[in-house]
């Protein structure tokens, strides 16, 4: 069992307490998933020709200042770590591959969450209640956001096998269910350059996905290829720059239920996680079918 | 004290679930209020499971999984949708959703009546043992999966899979059907089965909805159990 929560502002009101919303939607969530808990937010875009990475170290109070030092020394700049928990956000004026590249070579202790203009994924073990706590999820503005909490059933409770797993340039992954096949799939996805860091299952759906965005497939058409390579359960939720999508396997056992009002739109495992908002007695609520891609896009970034 | 007119109130957003459905179990027993409404559910699972007393209770929202499960004499309405699993193993009573029902709607239902208003999800009536379902709106794929009896009426239309291994539960479909599931074939509307379905669409209070257009569907009896010669 796991949950997700995601959320979509159609208007500034949801937009300015977007973290608020996220943060009670996951917490709704804690006990489908006590092991671990993340999100992926999507605001303030990185100016063109930067790229903003998220970074992550569980070492308390690590010194991000001197990661920002050395990041601006090399590419210039002024990368200002904003930090939550053991979290920094730095926008880096260079490429998101090099700045990627360069945090990898020089801090081999820190992980990158994810790498994009406007995506920051935050994720950590532990109870979801406290990781929205502790990384100040409230303050957050956006306009669009996905949340899940973890019950492991494939591999083991890590940061780096939590939940949302980066699938590229601000693109992102979270998963209901669990994939048989991901061991095959791994090895000819590595063949084909795509890196994995875990022995996660999800890792690999989205490491499936990158691939197929790659190749060129629209996300719609990457989805709906997942029928034919994917054994096993799933309800996805993908975050893209402007929108995010839904998915479920054609059995579709794992739970999945959505709500659009004139001012969001929201998925979640549960409804009891989207009764937390404004105007969900009211909403319109629906199942999604299987195997059918559910997309929104156009978000007021 | 209320008196057995009065309708007792229950806020979820204060009293606790299990206190809540512990006074309607304490009901099974003895006096008590017969008319119940419970408010501000959002989406709590289990909200009014295993009642066995003849009272009527109103949920005025939405509920989370298992609502109204295994219910006995009671009448249940949910005013907004339902979650996973509403009225499962149903013994008997009535259980009505005013909006849409998630997958597995009376799942297992023995007896009773549960009335969905709106559209219900995958696998409704899944090994349905004997309740009747009247689904205003359509149902999702893999419905009456291995439906051994009671009847299923759907107003509207039915998704992939309909009746997948189903033994003699009659299923009335009045729209389209995406797909058949194995051994599942259409029947002949006989004399009888327009005055079971006349009778289900007059119970759950549906007019204005014509018999002939229903179209029954059944078990080919072609599958293992099924074939004497494969018995031991």
């Amino acid at each position: 069992m796991c949950g997700i929560v995601g959320l979509f502002a159609k208007s500034d009101a949801i937009a300015d307490r977007l973290g608020e919303h996220l943060s009670r939607m996951l917490v709704q969530m804690n006990d489908r998933g006590p092991d671990s808990a993340g999100v992926a937010v999507y605001r303030d875009p990185a100016p063109d020709g930067a790229a903003k990475l998220t970074l992550q170290c569980e070492a308390a109070g690590y010194d991000w200042g001197a990661v920002a030092a050395g990041l601006k020394a090399v590419f210039g700049g002024d990368p200002m770590p904003q930090v939550r928990d053991h979290h920094a956000v730095l926008v880096v004026r260079a490429g998101a591959a090099a700045a990627q590249a360069w945090v990898r070579e020089h801090h081999p202790d820190v992980r990158v969450m994810s790498a994009g203009r406007v995506i920051e994924i935050y994720k950590e073990t532990g109870l979801p209640s406290d990781f929205a706590a502790r990384h100040h999820l409230g303050d957050i503005r956006g306009s669009h956001a996905l949340g899940h909490t973890r019950m492991a059933t494939e591999s083991k409770v890590t940061t780096l096998g939590s939940h949302p797993f980066s699938t590229g340039l601000d693109v992102c992954l979270v998963h209901n269910g669990s994939l048989s096949n991901h061991n095959a799939l791994r090895r000819m996805l590595r063949r084909e350059g795509i890196e994995f860091h875990t022995e996660n299952d999800t890792e690999v759906a989205a490491g499936y996905l990158t691939w197929r965005l790659r190749e060129g497939d629209s996300l719609h058409d990457a989805l709906l290829q997942c029928l034919d390579d994917l054994d096993g359960f799933y309800t996805f939720a993908i975050g893209t720059a402007d929108g995010f999508a839904v998915f479920r396997d054609p059995i579709a056992c794992k739970p999945a239920v959505m709500a659009e009002t004139d001012d969001w739109v929201a998925m979640s495992s549960e409804f009891r996680a989207i009764a937390v908002l404004p105007g969900a007695e009211d909403a319109r609520i629906w199942e999604p079918a299987p195997a059918t891609p559910y997309i929104w896009e156009g978000a007021r970034v | 004290m209320a008196t057995s007119a009065a309708i007792e109130v229950v806020d979820l957003a204060v009293t606790p679930l299990r206190d809540l459905n512990q006074r309607l179990h304490d009901l099974a027993a003895g006096a008590g209020p017969r008319s119940w409404r419970v408010v501000n559910p959002s989406g709590a699972h289990n909200i009014a499971c295993g009642l066995d007393a003849d009272i009527e209770v109103v949920i005025e929202g939405h509920a989370g999984y298992y609502c109204a499960g295994m219910n006995k004499r009671a009448t249940v309405r949910i005013t907004g949708t339902a979650g996973q699993g509403v009225a499962e193993n149903m013994m008997s009573g009535r259980v009505t959703v005013d909006g849409n029902a998630s997958q597995a709607a009376g799942a297992t239902a023995h007896g009773g009546l549960l009335h969905i208003r709106g559209d219900a999800s995958s696998r409704c009536g899944i090994s349905l043992k004997g309740a009747s379902i009247v689904v205003e709106g359509s149902i999702g794929h893999m419905s009456a999966f291995m439906a051994q009896t009671g009847a299923i009426v759907v107003c509207g239309d039915a998704a992939d899979a309909l009746g997948d291994s189903m033994y003699e539960t009659h299923i009335y479909v009045r729209g389209t059907v995406a797909g058949l599931g194995a051994d599942c074939i259409v029947k002949e509307l006989r004399d009888f089965h327009r005055a079971e379905l006349a009778g289900l669409l007059e119970q759950a209070g549906i007019t204005g909805v014509d018999v002939a257009d229903f179209t029954r569907y059944g078990s080919a009896r072609n599958l293992y159990t099924f074939k004497i010669d494969n018995t031991y």
